[in-house]
């Protein structure tokens, strides 16, 4: 081991931002050490965290955040549809005021896809862990191998399997429905089952999207703190998408 | 690769320049298309050049690409992604957006929307008739009339890709402000042009994917067989339509969604315009802003009563009454803030001796139009008033005096003022001068006779006012003069609006050089260190000492403090100093 250890040499040369707080002290990437107390002078500024090794990283989840929450409002609108709908009826030639919801079944499997996007969330979510253990942080920065990035490949790859299980459930319980005779354009209540489950899914498809590209990214990205953001934003909004479809199901399920 | 990197840019100035740019061809396009509407009006037998005659459903097509392309494409565009881009992260003491890329991307979205609403002229049938409001059962159903089948698509796609693009931007806009704020940028010294645009940001993020859902059930209720929004039994152009089967769905549920989207987005395009505002007429009349932080509440307000009020587009559409009560109540709780802005204005322009630049006489047409256009909000707020002039002409006076004029004066104000920004020159001021008179009169002349023909009862959306039987026919024909002289002063507007394009090319060439604060700004945009056209360092920290828009006479004779400048011992300012060091 040599007696001073520098960054790479692919973290020197990067440009440097005045705007990032880029002091020219090699920014440190952000890892889950939460001291606090004197001494700790990762907080560059001293002030509430608007520095420090954070602040990218942070910056990218504030972007995510605002639009997860943005995408929260499409479903807040499809879901207050499915509500009007449902308790909207008309009234028919013989002046009678007819509700004619007649709910759609749910396929048993789509518990099972539950299961399965449950679990990916927790797998998602060592991944994340993994790649800001501190100690294997300051090894992978400093050059001596890529500890936690071998370690979250696998957890990784696992979240994308058990995410397109979910949409091989999901097809299968369309596939089942359609047998039945229950199309989108069947019944009030299936043009919302269809609609609820096939925009989830697409959000899904975009996320597996997601994933792959953070697993290409911890391989082909050079900066350690990249291949911390990409697996960062993609796991919070896995996360978001497996809460918002215990949400949705919950409504399909009980309130339809 | 270089040519095509400087048109694709990333840089925040250029992307803000190319949303003006892209604004300035969409209100030349839609300036156009509401002069050939209000010459039909009056002269129905003319004849469009290499066109023919204009037939009704013409006259509705170009109702609907006027009002989508000057709401969406100029209104939305220009102040909130436009100048945003442009003078945002210097006011913030940033030197980029957070985003770049994602910048990027929502402009040439943006830009391939305004594509996609054009070429639905030039397909079958041609553009829609439903309006920018886009109604169902008008709407869901190909058949309802021409422009309803490919052109609607069209619409909507347009709509969708505009509603992803100013989602990402701003997020963009919001993480920017959150994130990127310099040293001592406190949320108490942004200049209130930013809280404009963190408030409209915050709307927009809030709005825009509802109607983005209410688009993609509108596309599924035309292509995919559902009835969201088509009631069971409903008759299109007298034949009873069954394409989709029972129905069980509600017209009312579109107006709904589309109006929660749609009254927020009214104030995305006013709230940049009220920051702008408040900021110019301090820096002209060299005095605080009166009130800063009520001002800075009152934007808040306004962008959280902005989205509780959409109901008050439905009085008459047959809303429960006890919900129009309450959405009465909640419009006009916003005359609260409004006035409270108004009042703060007049406070800060009061027995100043404001020097009275292009920049600062626009600002003060804001406020003019701002409160003619807003004293009418009340009136169209009550549901039983509301009951006679919904759908005349008294609510398009109403929205066009304070939406379309007064954010129209905004642009004009804030162009002037940051042209040196762009150009590194200053606009003619004696053309400024002329353009903003003109503007002024022709406006006035334009929209307030629009206030009579409605209370007269003549209705929006009617291709004609001649020929029509009975009573409403002798009604319509009497209101023929008055609708002659609304015309000529739409042309005299238009024309004047001429002298700012001479004015823009111009100064774009030979105008005078500009200082790098030729205002005598306070705000960080000025810096010497930010002026892309002097000595612009970029490695220069920046750091912010006080709030904007301070012009006492300090102690050591300076006329006014900009906000970078550090504070001295001697110099006691009143607030806590933030950093002593001489720079």
């Amino acid at each position: 081991m040599p007696a001073i250890i520098t960054p790479n040499k692919t973290d020197q040369d990067r440009k440097r931002h005045l705007e990032d707080h880029d002091n020219g002290a090699g920014r440190r990437p952000p890892t889950d050490k939460r001291t606090g107390g004197g001494g700790d002078n990762d907080n560059w500024s001293g002030g509430p965290s608007r520095r420090g090794p954070h602040e990218r990283l942070n910056r990218y989840r504030m972007g995510i955040f605002f639009a997860l929450a943005s995408d929260l409002m499409f479903f807040v609108a499809i879901v207050s549809t499915f509500f009007v709908n449902q308790s909207t009826g008309h009234i028919d030639a013989y002046n009678h005021y007819i509700n004619d919801w007649f709910p759609t079944t749910i396929p048993p499997i789509l518990w099972l896809n539950t299961a399965v996007l449950l679990i990916s969330s927790a797998t998602m979510e060592f991944a994340r862990r993994t790649m800001f253990q501190e100690n294997d942080v300051m090894d992978e920065w400093l050059g001596l191998g890529k500890p936690i990035t071998r370690r979250a490949i696998p957890w990784l790859s696992a979240t994308i399997a058990l995410g397109l299980l979910f949409l091989a459930g999901q097809w299968t319980a369309w596939k089942q429905l359609a047998l039945q005779g229950v199309f989108f354009k069947t019944s009030q209540s299936s043009h919302f089952f269809y609609l609820i489950t096939g925009v989830h899914a697409f959000h899904l498809f975009l996320g597996i999207a997601g994933l792959i590209a953070a697993f290409v990214g911890l391989y082909v990205s050079r900066q350690l703190e990249n291949r911390q953001i990409l697996v960062d934003c993609a796991a919070w909004y896995w996360h978001t998408m497996g809460i918002l479809w215990i949400f949705l199901f919950t409504l399909l399920v009980f309130f339809q | 690769m270089t040519a095509l990197r400087r048109i694709i840019s990333t840089d925040h100035r250029i992307i803000g320049i190319q949303y003006l740019l892209l604004a300035l061809t969409s209100v030349a396009i839609g300036t156009t298309l509401s002069l050939v509407m209000r010459i039909h009006l009056v002269w129905p037998n003319w004849r469009l050049p290499l066109y023919g005659p204009i037939l009704p459903e013409d006259y509705l097509a170009l109702v609907t690409i006027h009002g989508t392309i000057m709401l969406f494409f100029v209104l939305t565009t220009a102040p909130q992604a436009g100048f945003s881009n442009l003078v945002l992260p210097a006011q913030i003491g940033a030197r980029r957006m957070a985003f770049p890329a994602a910048n990027a991307a929502s402009f040439w979205l943006t830009a391939a929307a305004l594509v996609v609403l054009s070429s639905s002229t030039f397909v079958p049938g041609g553009a829609p008739i439903s309006g920018w409001t886009a109604y169902p059962p008008l709407s869901a159903v190909p058949s309802a009339g021409p422009g309803q089948g490919a052109g609607m698509d069209f619409w909507l796609a347009s709509l969708a890709l505009f509603a992803i693009a100013s989602t990402i931007s701003s997020i963009n806009t919001l993480v920017t402000i959150i994130r990127l704020r310099c040293e001592g940028m406190t949320w108490e010294r942004l200049p209130l042009t930013v809280w404009g645009w963190f408030t409209a940001a915050l709307l927009s993020v809030i709005a825009f994917s509802v109607l983005l859902a209410a688009i993609l059930l509108l596309f599924c209720d035309r292509h995919a067989g559902t009835s969201f929004f088509l009631p069971a039994g409903d008759l299109v152009n007298g034949v009873l339509h069954t394409v989709h089967g029972k129905g069980g769905g509600s017209p009312l549920l579109w107006l709904h969604l589309f109006w929660f989207f749609g009254h927020p987005e009214v104030y995305i395009a006013i709230l940049p315009g009220l920051g702008v505002t408040s900021m110019l007429l301090a820096n002209f009349s060299f005095r605080r802003v009166f009130a800063y932080r009520t001002m800075i509440v009152t934007t808040l307000m306004i962008g959280f009563l902005g989205i509780l009020l959409w109901g008050h587009h439905m009085f008459v559409a047959g809303l429960n009454p006890f919900a129009a009560s309450a959405f009465s109540i909640s419009t006009m709780a916003i005359a609260l803030p409004a006035s409270a802005k108004v009042l703060s204005w007049l406070a800060t322009t009061w027995r100043s001796r404001p020097s009275y630049k292009t920049p600062m006489l626009f600002s003060l047409g804001f406020v003019s139009l701002f409160i003619a256009g807003g004293l009418t909000g009340p009136i169209l707020a009550q549901p039983i008033l509301d009951e006679y002039l919904h759908n005349t002409f008294f609510v398009v006076a109403h929205f066009h005096l304070i939406m379309a004029m007064a954010a129209i004066f905004g642009l004009y104000a804030a162009t002037y003022y940051w042209f040196p920004l762009m150009t590194g020159r200053l606009m003619s001021e004696v053309l400024g001068r002329w353009h903003f008179w003109l503007t002024l009169i022709g406006a006035y002349a334009t929209f307030v006779p629009m206030h009579l023909a409605g209370l007269a009862g003549e209705p929006r959306h009617y291709a004609q006012l001649t020929g029509v039987p009975n009573a409403a026919g002798v009604m319509l024909a009497r209101l023929v003069p008055l609708n002659r002289f609304i015309t000529y002063s739409a042309l005299f507007l238009a024309t004047a609006q001429l002298l700012f394009l001479w004015n823009l090319a111009r100064s774009l060439r030979r105008g005078s050089p500009a200082s790098s604060n030729p205002w005598l700004a306070t705000t960080l945009e000025w810096h010497p260190a930010l002026n892309p056209f002097g000595q612009a360092a970029p490695d220069e920290p920046l750091a912010v000492h006080r709030s904007p828009c301070q012009y006492e006479i300090t102690p050591s004779g300076e006329l006014f403090l900009p906000q970078w400048a550090p504070d001295t011992l001697a110099d006691t300012t009143g607030e806590v100093t933030f950093d002593t060091k001489p720079e």
